[in-house]
């Protein structure tokens, strides 16, 4: 999909360009913004390794756990088509955990697991259960606590107050996540299996 | 919202310290292990140079040209309806296919109309509270083999729907217009 999305760019940019005059233009824009890139990267660098590095000393300290043990009722309450115990549960926790804290290279394999251990569960092996669904609409609607990588190109680009939007994010994903939740129990009893 | 402004100035804050004193009380070597996190930031970063050129590039082509004034007036009437800024609807729409393609578009719409302008704010918001949900579906869904993936892409994309409205909602009450 990616694919044709960067080419439609690309095809489209240098023509209208050429249409428009602007064929000296759009070179520059094209060679600039190769620049621009690694620029941001290295602005993003140094706010992005101060929030990994902060996220992992509350891995090692037992955030994740805690958290976990917190998060577990709601869990159960969301994914009532799971066994107690299951270990299923655990690893939908983890990865929620994860993705709340911001950790990407963790939070995946959680994932993978949970979607595993779920498959376990699963009746018809090619399609997918309730609480698949469930788990992966909120997957895509998670909340973050410190959302790093907008701080960052915030920062990059000269903000006054790049956190300001910390609070704002929190309140559109939750309202995301319940839209979420909402829209996955009417659609469940609607598409049956 | 004087109480909710404050959150946004004291949450880093106190994520630090309440994330550190919780590291020393579990005798967690906390420098080194910073060390180690910060490691993975660049490891992060230095894997999104290449999609990053990529798609910067493209935007940057796509912008200087004239072609996003085009999109942008002809998706104006519908969005002005919505009330959601016709700068960030790019971003809206992108957003859910790439995360890299959307970190380039945001990156050029800060530069473009300043991180703390109001589109600026509604662009960092949007980026934020949103997910890349065709890639995680379909890594997810692979995994374990699944096809029929039922109701999940249309609740997802309708949490990602109010995911954008919130943002314009959510930073209008915070910041103003």
């Amino acid at each position: 999909m990616l694919n044709y999305v960067w080419a439609v760019m690309l095809i489209m940019g240098f023509l209208v360009g050429i249409m428009n005059g602007r064929a000296h233009v759009v070179t520059q824009a094209a060679i600039s913004s190769a620049k621009d890139a690694i620029e941001l990267c290295i602005g993003l660098l140094g706010v992005m390794c101060l929030w990994t590095g902060l996220m992992n000393v509350a891995e090692k300290g037992g955030l994740v756990r805690s958290i976990s043990r917190l998060i577990r009722p709601a869990v159960k309450f969301l994914f009532p088509g799971i066994p107690d115990r299951h270990p299923a549960v655990g690893a939908i926790v983890m990865n929620f955990t994860a993705n709340f804290l911001g950790l990407g290279n963790a939070a995946t394999p959680l994932g993978l697991k949970a979607m595993n251990e779920m498959q376990k569960l699963n009746s018809r092996k090619e399609t997918a259960t309730d609480p698949m669904c469930m788990f992966l609409v909120l997957n895509t609607s998670a909340i973050q606590l410190v959302p790093a990588t907008i701080i960052a190109v915030r920062a990059a680009a000269g903000s006054a107050n790049p956190s300001e939007i910390i609070v704002p994010i929190w309140l559109a994903t939750i309202c995301a996540s319940i839209a979420g939740i909402i829209c996955a129990k009417l659609l469940s009893k609607l598409y049956g299996r | 919202m004087e109480i909710m402004n404050m959150l946004s100035s004291y949450a880093v804050p106190v994520i630090f310290l309440c994330i550190l004193s919780m590291g020393m009380y579990k005798d967690v070597k906390v420098y080194d292990v910073f060390i180690e996190g910060a490691k993975e930031g660049i490891a992060t970063i230095v894997r999104i140079i290449p999609s990053l050129v990529g798609l910067m590039v493209a935007v940057g082509v796509f912008r200087a040209s004239g072609a996003l004034d085009l999109l942008i007036h002809a998706v104006n009437p519908v969005v002005r309806y919505l009330g959601i800024p016709s700068q960030t609807i790019p971003l809206a729409l992108l957003r859910p296919v790439s995360g890299s393609a959307s970190l380039a578009l945001v990156s050029d719409i800060l530069k473009a109309n300043g991180p703390d302008s109001f589109v600026g704010r509604v662009a960092s918001t949007m980026m934020g509270s949103t997910e890349t949900i065709f890639y995680t579906l379909a890594v997810y869904f692979g995994s374990v083999g699944i096809k029929n993936i039922r109701y999940t892409l249309a609740a997802a994309l309708f949490a990602d729907l109010i995911s954008v409205m919130a943002s314009v909602w959510v930073c209008t009450l915070f910041f103003g217009k």
